[in-house]
């Protein structure tokens, strides 16, 4: 299980995340929702260390995550969008992140389904984009990682590679291993998740599981009720903001006062 | 192996794939052979070489390794996320790099003096000055990296790699001659030799032309050098300048690369 603890992280004058806490389950797949820049690609690069929190903790197991990254032995990420160096052949990249990891168990259920022997001796420039999402995802579960982070994961997949690898995620929750995914496609998280985060402007305003949240908001799908989460956010903005903090038209867009003319 | 060899490995494979360094080692190649086929005689190809070198070599590897490290972004991020130290993970990604912009230099510079032997060049000149491509192609590279690392705006990036290139060959020497016309009345020689050993192209052309007896050459900081120094002497401060000037780069790359979020 991996736990973050009073997450605080800022770029400048822009607070990205504000005290987030939460727990992604041992044995469950945790959907991480909300809307554009809620903060969620953040808090996904502080957990696999790419970021640093100015402030919190962050826990697999029970043990603090330590400075040397040691810990991402336990994590398999899949980023939203593939980028390989192009000259590079299939065979080339898969080996070079077999060989940073030395030692560990490899699976390779998911390059057999996705036929990438096969295209071993391509070039990463000649494939297309779902065979390059495809490559990404056979990275992201090879070593038989006890947490995968999966950043839009069916982005770019035909619908048969996009059901491969539903069917892959929900076999590695059956292992009792944890999934982090987010996505913006609901009715694909809805088959998926067991547990839901919803970040906005940077907080963590709802984390529990999605029966809970459908009972919280009354949606009757994970679509409606994060859309109804996401309305309800917008009208507590509008109303916490200053009577003139609106568009301020320029002067000669201004209308004009009434009998001016 | 280790991260380092493995990740350099990739870099190698890949950039020795890379149609712009194919171009860059062939483009060399012409230019020498070139040279040499119009009757060039080797201590003249030499000199030609060594002008092209001190022009095309620093903007290569500024340019090049700009928009390379923009465009390995993600990958490095996917390579962040594996449990590697950053420290051996940036030695890789900077030594896969430079060393296949070194070695592009090399081929394309050094293979037609191998093939003419040299044509009446002395051996010493034309290893000194594929030591000093080799130099400053190490040196812009770490250069590139720290542009690259210090601010995520590519546009930014390449802009202030431009700068930097015509700071370095067009820019720098006319504001040392200004100043040497401004404080003529002054003793100029030490703060002089200082200017020069601060800007790694004077420090590469200084270097090859105390091989060469070609004192016309040299301009007044290069003389003043010579003078002060001796030519071994020289050869060894210009050298250890030049040394001086890839590690100082690249240790701040180091330090951003191992402190910054990605």
């Amino acid at each position: 299980m991996i736990t973050l603890d009073s997450i605080r992280k800022r770029f400048g004058p822009l607070e990205v995340l504000q005290d987030v806490s939460m727990a992604v389950r041992t044995g469950a797949v945790t959907a991480l929702v909300g809307p554009n820049g809620s903060g969620k690609t953040t808090l996904i690069k502080i957990v696999l260390g790419l970021t640093r929190a100015d402030e919190g903790a962050l826990h697999l197991d029970g043990a603090p995550a330590d400075e040397a990254g040691a810990y991402r032995r336990a994590i398999g990420y899949m980023p939203q969008a593939a980028h390989f160096p192009v000259n590079l052949r299939v065979a080339d990249v898969i080996d070079l992140v077999t060989q940073l990891r030395p030692g560990e168990a490899v699976d390779d259920d998911l390059a057999r389904a996705y036929d990438m022997r096969g295209i071993g001796d391509k070039f990463v420039g000649t494939l297309s984009g779902g065979t390059k999402q495809k490559l990404n995802a056979v990275i992201a579960f090879m070593f038989r990682p006890s947490l995968l982070i999966l950043d839009e994961p069916t982005a770019g997949l035909d619908p048969l590679s996009a059901n491969v690898l539903k069917e892959k995620i929900r076999a590695v929750r059956g292992e009792g291993r944890s999934v982090l995914v987010t996505s913006h496609i609901m009715t694909e998280l809805e088959s998926l998740a067991d547990d839901v985060a919803f970040l906005c402007d940077g907080r963590l305003r709802f984390s529990g599981s999605v029966a809970e949240l459908l009972e919280h908001t009354g949606g009757g799908s994970l679509e409606e009720a994060i859309a109804g989460l996401m309305r309800t956010e917008r009208a507590v903005r509008r109303a916490s903001a200053p009577a003139d903090a609106g568009l301020r038209l320029a002067p000669w867009l201004a209308p004009e006062p009434r009998g001016a003319a | 192996m280790n991260v380092v060899a493995l990740v350099l490995q990739a870099g190698l494979r890949d950039l020795s794939r890379n149609r712009w360094i194919v171009a860059y080692t062939l483009g060399f190649l012409a230019i020498a052979e070139g040279l040499f086929w119009f009757g060039g005689t080797g201590p003249q190809v030499l000199l030609s070489t060594l002008n092209l070198v001190l022009l095309v070599v620093p903007l290569v590897s500024l340019v090049f390794g700009t928009v390379h490290i923009y465009a390995s972004r993600e990958f490095v991020e996917l390579l962040l996320a594996q449990p590697v130290p950053r420290r051996e993970l940036f030695a890789g990604l900077y030594l896969g790099l430079a060393l296949p912009l070194a070695g592009a230099f090399l081929v394309g510079a050094g293979v037609p003096f191998a093939v003419h032997a040299g044509a009446g060049a002395s051996a010493s000149g034309v290893v000194v000055l594929l030591a000093g491509g080799v130099g400053l192609s190490l040196a812009f590279a770490a250069v590139a990296t720290w542009i690259s690392l210090f601010t995520d705006d590519r546009l930014k990036g390449i802009g202030l790699a431009l700068a930097t290139w015509l700071a370095a060959t067009m820019l720098y020497d006319g504001l040392v001659l200004g100043a040497a016309a401004a404080f003529g009345d002054y003793p100029l020689e030490r703060p002089l030799l200082a200017l020069m050993l601060a800007n790694p192209v004077d420090v590469a052309r200084v270097l090859v032309l105390t091989q060469l007896d070609v004192s016309a050459l040299m301009g007044y900081t290069g003389a003043l050098f010579q003078r002060t120094f001796g030519t071994a002497l020289g050869t060894g401060v210009a050298a250890a300048a030049l040394i001086t000037w890839c590690a100082i780069p690249l240790v701040l790359a180091g330090r951003l690369f191992r402190r910054r979020d990605f």
